[in-house]
């Protein structure tokens, strides 16, 4: 440090430093919010599943094939949060799949109340190992719903099972990954 | 580094006072206050009062707890503006875990180490006249002052329920934002803003003043310790506390301004909270242990009349705690769903720690190991402390395992572990700091007697209030209810056992206060002796008012132990 800086002059730079570092701390901590989903969606933990596009479902197809065809069950879930007047459930409960084949899952909701619902889907997979491998092309997750009253509609996803998981360690022993979806009524999102 | 004095410019005095000890009148000195003494005085009167209610309501939980059944929620329910149902009267025991967790972290711990202590007795050890901002240290007293305000306040207004922010001192969503209507609980949440912005600013001017007013030859190394461990925690304070004011931030938005930061229904996720929280929620607790470290090295080493064994590893291992302390935090979320790799890694990490924690308490024992010890007032409590915290630390190392904390987590196991690092691990390192140096900062001597009597009846006390939650918590009895299955009746009632014998002992430590003010001796500026050796031993007790008239300079021959000149060098004051 500047010995012939005046104390005051010394005093000011350290505190102003100081401050510097409680504001990034501050910015950091707001960083994390989008961070944090980026991290999920990168590395599918807790269960993130990964969205992934035709031309990527159709390498996985090919990379399916040629390691032999396995299978895996599927197992759908569906609920809805409080306050939502729907009923929702998936058409079939579980499913057998080719690694690497598309499938298509079909869910049903109904609204059953007198009032147009928008509602928005969170969704997640278990064992939480197998999010980084469950990729769907086509979801209603990805967009809100609004059903009518009384309104039923048929739902559809699109997904596949990524041959990569057949070579992780952490997925060895996984039979059947289960499919959840919780039903939320739509809010003003912060972001 | 330049050492002689004429480069030194910490005592450029624009006030030229014409002696030490005017003092402004009484509103002046107490309201606007901006001496570093005075304010230091002001932070242990209010920890104090803040540990009284704080301590109250403990009394409050544990009375609850000693039987099964709800006996007295009811009526407090009633007592504080409520209905007298049911459902009340768990909110009220909700709002007592909450307030009591607050108070004592927020109001009563962090006051007194780093406010009370720390502003007494960092200038005066480094040789610095006041603090680097004196107005700031006003404004970071009056804004915890004020933070206490608000969380009293948001007692009496609705949060739900009931009355108050029954909402842990965690503040988790969705309990604090869909699960608690009302203002109780942004009330206290602002509590939190104002005591953390008070705290950054503290940190700020620790910081400041530790880095450009040390006196003359005094460098990085030949600090006392205990001004090493306040250097740690300001920085641990600037780095966490923004982190829990963005978070705290998002809730308040979440709460009122329809945001969904925590909220899965817009896309949010409540266990980011979490992550944020214990982010700022790990340091915290080495915040708070920190200062209470130092102030065990200072005493163990006067009474040891020793220099303190290994004095960098005991300086550099609370950096280590401080850095190592900022990447463990998920280890209180064990059973959020974390994956085995995650949990591997935050219970190694959480492990490392026990090395430098352990450098340290080796690093005492060997200090006392050959010394001249005298089992003085703080000698004992500081004793205490090494073997309380200990027990606390080796239980720490016990839940640090993700396996293990599977099954232990919630359980009054976690209530015993945290209590035995704080309210005995700092606790007793705050009353330990307070015998050294009260008659320092009075000018009375205390009853020694009275301080012993006080350290046994605390220290049986808090062993059997939280020994048995061992017990109870490996049984299975979870924390935060107000009820509990019969089976657990017996060390439930030990425990409220417990309590009263600490209440009692309490009764000394005040009845000492009065003691010392009414009939104490005058204490005499090195009432400890040859073994006290840093500069706050060199002046009066109390201090001047404006202290270091002239300038106390360390000489290449002194060490990181001695500070204080000898006979035939000029005295500094």
């Amino acid at each position: 440090m500047d010995a012939t800086a005046s104390l005051e002059a010394r005093k000011t730079r350290t505190a102003v430093l100081a401050f510097i570092g409680a504001l990034a701390m501050l910015g950091v901590g707001y960083a994390a919010v989008p961070l944090y989903e980026l991290f999920c969606q990168v590395t599918g933990f807790g269960g993130t599943t990964q969205r992934a596009s035709e031309s990527d479902a159709a390498l996985a197809e090919r990379l399916g094939a040629s390691s032999g065809g396995k299978t895996i069950s599927v197992r759908f879930d569906g609920t809805t949060a409080k306050g939502v007047p729907w009923t929702f459930r998936p058409e079939q409960v579980t499913d057998t799949v080719t690694i690497g084949q598309r499938d298509m899952a079909i869910y049903l909701a109904r609204n059953n109340s007198d009032q147009p619902v928008t509602g928005t889907a969170t969704f997640n997979v278990e064992p939480e190992q197998a999010g980084a491998y469950f990729n769907k092309v086509q979801c209603f997750c990805f967009t809100e719903q609004t059903l009518q009253p009384g309104q039923e509609v048929r739902m559809p996803v699109l997904y596949f099972v990524d041959p990569k998981a057949l070579d992780d360690p952490n997925m060895d022993g996984v039979e059947q990954i289960t499919l959840s979806y919780t039903f939320h009524r739509a809010k003003e999102s912060a972001q | 580094m330049a050492t002689t004095a004429d480069s030194f410019q910490a005592h450029t005095d624009d006030h030229a006072h014409d002696h030490a000890d005017h003092k402004p009148g009484f509103f002046a000195r107490w309201f606007m206050s901006t001496n570093h003494k005075d304010i230091g005085t002001l932070y242990l009167i209010f920890a104090i009062f803040a540990g009284i209610i704080g301590g109250a309501i403990s009394g409050i939980m544990r009375m609850e707890l000693a039987e099964p059944g709800i006996q007295y929620l009811q009526w407090w329910a009633e007592f504080m503006g409520g209905n007298a149902d049911f459902d009340t009267a768990l909110h009220m025991w909700n709002v007592f875990i909450t307030a009591h967790g607050l108070i004592m972290v927020f109001f009563m711990v962090m006051p007194a180490m780093i406010g009370g202590f720390g502003n007494w007795f960092v200038p005066l050890m480094i040789g610095a006249p006041d603090m680097a901002f004196p107005r700031m240290n006003n404004v970071s007293f009056w804004l915890t002052v004020a933070g206490f305000v608000s969380l009293m306040f948001s007692l009496f207004v609705p949060g739900g329920t009931g009355p108050g922010a029954g909402v842990g001192w965690t503040v988790y969503a969705p309990l604090s934002t869909t699960g608690s209507q009302g203002p109780a609980v942004d009330f206290a949440i602002f509590s939190l803003h104002l005591a953390g912005a008070g705290s950054i600013l503290g940190a700020t001017n620790f910081i400041t003043t530790i880095f450009n007013m040390r006196a003359p030859g005094m460098t990085l190394h030949k600090m006392p310790l205990f001004v090493w461990s306040v250097l740690v925690t300001a920085f641990l304070l600037l780095l966490a506390l923004p982190v829990l004011a963005a978070a705290i931030t998002m809730l308040i938005t979440d709460r009122n301004f329809g945001t969904t930061f925590f909220d899965p229904a817009g896309g949010g996720d409540p266990v980011l909270y979490q992550h944020l929280f214990w982010f700022f929620g790990h340091p915290e607790v080495y915040i708070m242990i920190l200062p209470g470290f130092g102030m065990v090295s200072q005493i163990v080493a006067t009474f040891s009349r020793k220099p303190i064994f290994g004095y960098l590893g005991m300086a550099y291992a609370m950096v280590a705690i401080g850095v190592v302390g900022f990447v463990v935090w998920a280890h209180h979320m064990y059973t959020v769903g974390l994956d085995v790799n995650t949990k591997m890694y935050f219970t190694a990490a959480t492990m490392v720690i026990a090395v430098p924690t352990g450098v340290k308490i080796f690093s005492w024992i060997a200090t006392m190991w050959g010394g001249s010890i005298e089992f003085k007032s703080p000698m004992v409590w500081a004793l205490g402390f090494i073997f309380l915290f200990t027990v606390g630390g080796v239980t720490g190392v016990y839940l640090a395992n993700g396996g293990i904390d599977d099954v232990v987590h919630d359980t009054y196991f976690v209530v015993a572990h945290f209590h035995y690092v704080l309210s005995m691990g700092a606790v007793f390192s705050l009353f330990a700091g307070f015998y050294y140096w009260f008659p320092k900062m009075s000018g009375r001597m205390h009853s020694e007697l009275l301080a012993h009597l006080h350290f046994w009846g605390f220290f049986i006390g808090v062993n059997v209030i939280f020994f048995p939650q061992h017990f109870l918590g490996l049984n299975g009895m979870p924390r935060r209810y107000p009820d509990y299955a019969e089976a657990y009746t017996y060390w439930n009632e030990i425990s409220s056992v417990g309590y009263h014998i600490m209440a009692a002992s309490m009764l000394l430590f005040f009845a000492n206060l009065v003691y010392a003010f009414v009939a104490g001796k005058r204490a005499a500026p090195n009432y400890w002796g040859a073994g006290a050796t840093t500069l706050e031993w060199s002046l009066s007790s109390p201090p001047p008012f404006h202290q270091f008239s002239e300038l106390p300079v360390i000489e290449e021959h002194h060490d990181y132990h001695d500070h204080i000149a000898s006979k035939d060098e000029p005295a500094t004051t």
